[in-house]
């Protein structure tokens, strides 16, 4: 029962640290998993059901691969997810991410001297874009779902116009090694995708930042409880606006991952700001904030395309996927607050 | 321990007369200066431009936009009005046109029919996204998201092109008219004046603001707020409906891109929130949400006169909304809440 009134209440500092500190790694996991509730469960669930359909899939570069694909999702969820913890929601990602692609494109134009300079002038871009988003709905009081949105159309607006309509120029080869490049001789593995070694490097860097710095505990209070967090003296207005930057910052990575896997198109983020919070949400992230993990966001994200895969696998019509997402996610939150509920 | 206060961080006192002021002030004259200001502007810039403006092809192409977007931004208003929101609009506008073009096929005796039927529909939807939202409290982000994603795959799955087809007396809905008043803008004139009376003169108008405003506060006076909100949630569908009947009219078959080409569902809730209603519930009205219509019409219009880039018109558009909520909430702000 203790566990899962922590659960309710992340904002509430723990007040047994040494003990954190003494638990091993093992069962801090374990203890981890069992909060998290059913996502790991689901993932499992659907790796396995993926793996009796498809036996090549528990083969360790077939696994991999399907890491490498979910990537860029589980990077952008990650970022996502500190946006939804303060209370917020960022629909401009998925536009940002075909801005990064296709600006990279125009930029580099086939030249590798220049993947690295384009590659430092996106991450510019994206922190702008989270700052912009962050000052107008901190500073401006334009709720950020507007915001946003308002974001997604001048973005997408205006890299179409710098390109005139369709996507011009290519990626060099050594801007694309990120998304679908390997590091090759690793022991029993043989290939590890680089991308997936930037997921676990995003990761863990999300988990510290979220759960365990200052700034992750003031994101949690300040979507928990605003005023209060203002009255603890919070810079609310700060960290949310941090927390957008990150965002940005999120989508310059999951966009410079995908445009390596799956090249220049002026489709490239479509929809996925939609599947960034969905798997958010389907990782037990609360909208309206106060609530969210990094390790079951990720677990969501992966859930998510997993689903993708078994659905692929099974033949079902690409329009499917949507369905069955829609069901997913419904379900997935119905279920998140009706345990809530049982425990208030 | 945070719950309560996290979901009414104003807390209850500063709620009720914001319902108080919100009621009384459903004017919404300020937002018809601007609309005014914009018409004027774009008639003078796109007659420097030599450019057709005050014709009445112009016009009707304006209002053809306003028609089917302003109905389905009233029924928007309303669910906005009660805290909550719909971004499954889109796809239920295009499940209405296939459903009505696919049960018509062309036979006139069957329109009746087909308007029941696509009723039905919009009031099975609404009241899913009504149940998810007040039974499941799932939000209401979340919710009508995943009900639009399920529309857009079974639609997707079932269709890839055009289906069915009108009977030709239907079409009279998206053609005909009355004397001078094209027939479509009687449907919308009827659907926003419906809108109005509902949520000025009516109890549940009434307990929509109250619900928006604060729906513990509400619940605890003893409205019974899912009753209220799954009520605007059905009437917000049956207004996506009547937008899908009216472009199926038009349109005179019905397709499954026909809702979110015309982006009806960010486009509905931009126009609502460009009138002043605020995103949060409990404030705005109908009127506002008219005028945020004719304001995205017009300046739609004026760029595609002027042959500016459609890019460009996103650009502005995306500037024009957020610095139309930036003003609304300075105002505010500036109000003292």
């Amino acid at each position: 029962m203790t566990e899962s009134t922590a659960a309710v209440a992340p904002s509430a500092p723990t007040p047994a640290t040494s003990e954190v500190v003494e638990a091993s790694l093992l069962s801090r996991i374990v203890r981890g998993v069992r909060e998290a509730g059913p996502i790991f469960f689901i993932l499992v669930v659907l790796l396995v059901l993926i793996v009796m359909k498809n036996p090549n899939f528990a083969k360790p570069s077939v696994f991999l691969a399907f890491f490498k694909a979910a990537a860029p999702l589980a990077i952008l969820a990650a970022g996502q997810l500190f946006v939804i913890v303060a209370g917020e929601i960022d629909l401009s990602v998925g536009s940002l991410i075909t801005v990064v692609v296709t600006s990279a494109a125009l930029m580099i134009a086939g030249n590798p001297a220049l993947a690295l300079p384009v590659i430092g002038v996106l991450f510019l871009l994206g922190a702008l874009v989270g700052l912009i988003n962050g000052l107008v709905t901190t500073r401006l009081g334009v709720p950020s779902f507007i915001a946003t949105l308002g974001m997604l159309l001048v973005l997408s607006g205006g890299i179409f116009l710098l390109t005139g309509g369709a996507p011009r120029g290519s990626l060099s080869e050594n801007f694309r090694v990120f998304g679908r490049g390997n590091i090759d001789g690793v022991p029993v593995i043989d290939q590890l995708p680089i991308s997936v070694v930037i997921l676990l490097v995003v990761a863990i860097v999300a988990w510290w930042l979220l759960h365990r710095t200052n700034f992750g505990q003031e994101l949690v209070a300040t979507g928990g409880n605003a005023r209060a967090a203002q009255l603890a003296g919070i810079d609310v207005k700060a960290v949310r606006t941090v927390a957008f930057i990150l965002s940005g910052i999120s989508g310059v990575i999951g966009g410079i991952l995908l445009g390596g896997f799956a090249g220049v198109s002026a489709q490239v983020g479509q929809g996925f700001e939609f599947q960034a919070i969905s798997a958010s949400v389907l990782g037990g992230a609360v909208l309206g904030g106060g609530r969210g993990s990094v390790p079951t966001t990720i677990a969501g994200a992966l859930t998510l395309q997993a689903l993708f895969t078994l659905l692929n696998l099974y033949g079902f019509p690409t329009p499917i996927r949507d369905a069955v997402q829609g069901m997913i996610i419904i379900a997935a939150v119905g279920y998140a607050s009706y345990r809530l509920r049982g425990v208030r | 321990m945070t719950t309560p206060q996290a979901t009414m961080p104003g807390g209850p006192g500063t709620r009720i007369q914001g319902f108080r002021s919100s009621v009384a002030s459903t004017n919404a004259a300020p937002i018809y200066l601007v609309l005014l200001a914009i018409f004027l502007a774009a008639w003078v810039i796109v007659s420097l431009a030599g450019r057709p403006f005050l014709t009445i092809d112009n016009l009707t192409s304006m209002l053809v936009r306003s028609v089917a977007l302003g109905i389905v931004a009233a029924g928007q208003t309303v669910v906005i009005l009660a805290g909550s929101l719909d971004l499954s609009v889109a796809y239920l506008i295009s499940v209405a046109a296939l459903v009505s073009s696919l049960i018509m096929s062309g036979d006139p005796s069957k329109i009746g029919i087909a308007i029941a039927a696509v009723l039905g529909i919009g009031v099975v939807v609404g009241l899913t996204n009504g149940l998810l939202v007040t039974k499941l409290r799932i939000n209401a982000f979340i919710a009508t998201l995943g009900v639009g994603l399920i529309l857009r795959g079974l639609l997707n799955a079932a269709f890839d092109n055009f289906a069915g087809k009108v009977a030709p007396e239907f079409e009279v809905l998206g053609y005909g008219s009355i004397g001078p008043i094209p027939l479509s803008v009687l449907l919308l004139s009827a659907t926003v004046l419906g809108v109005w009376f509902l949520l000025r003169s009516t109890r549940f108008g009434h307990h929509v603001y109250a619900v928006g405003g604060s729906e513990e506060t509400a619940r605890l006076s003893g409205v019974r707020s899912h009753r209220i909100i799954i009520g605007a949630h059905i009437l917000c569908c049956l207004t996506a409906v009547l937008t899908g009947l009216f472009l199926v009219a038009r349109i005179r078959a019905g397709a499954p891109w026909i809702g979110p080409d015309g982006g009806y569902d960010l486009e509905s809730i931009a126009a609502v929130v460009v009138g002043g209603t605020a995103l949060a519930g409990g404030r705005g009205g109908v009127w506002g949400t008219l005028a945020g219509v004719f304001i995205l019409a017009i300046i739609d219009n004026a760029f595609n006169a002027l042959q500016f880039n459609s890019f460009v018109k996103d650009v502005v558009r995306g500037v024009i909304i957020i610095a139309a909520v930036a003003i609304y909430a300075q105002r505010e702000r500036r109000a003292g809440r």
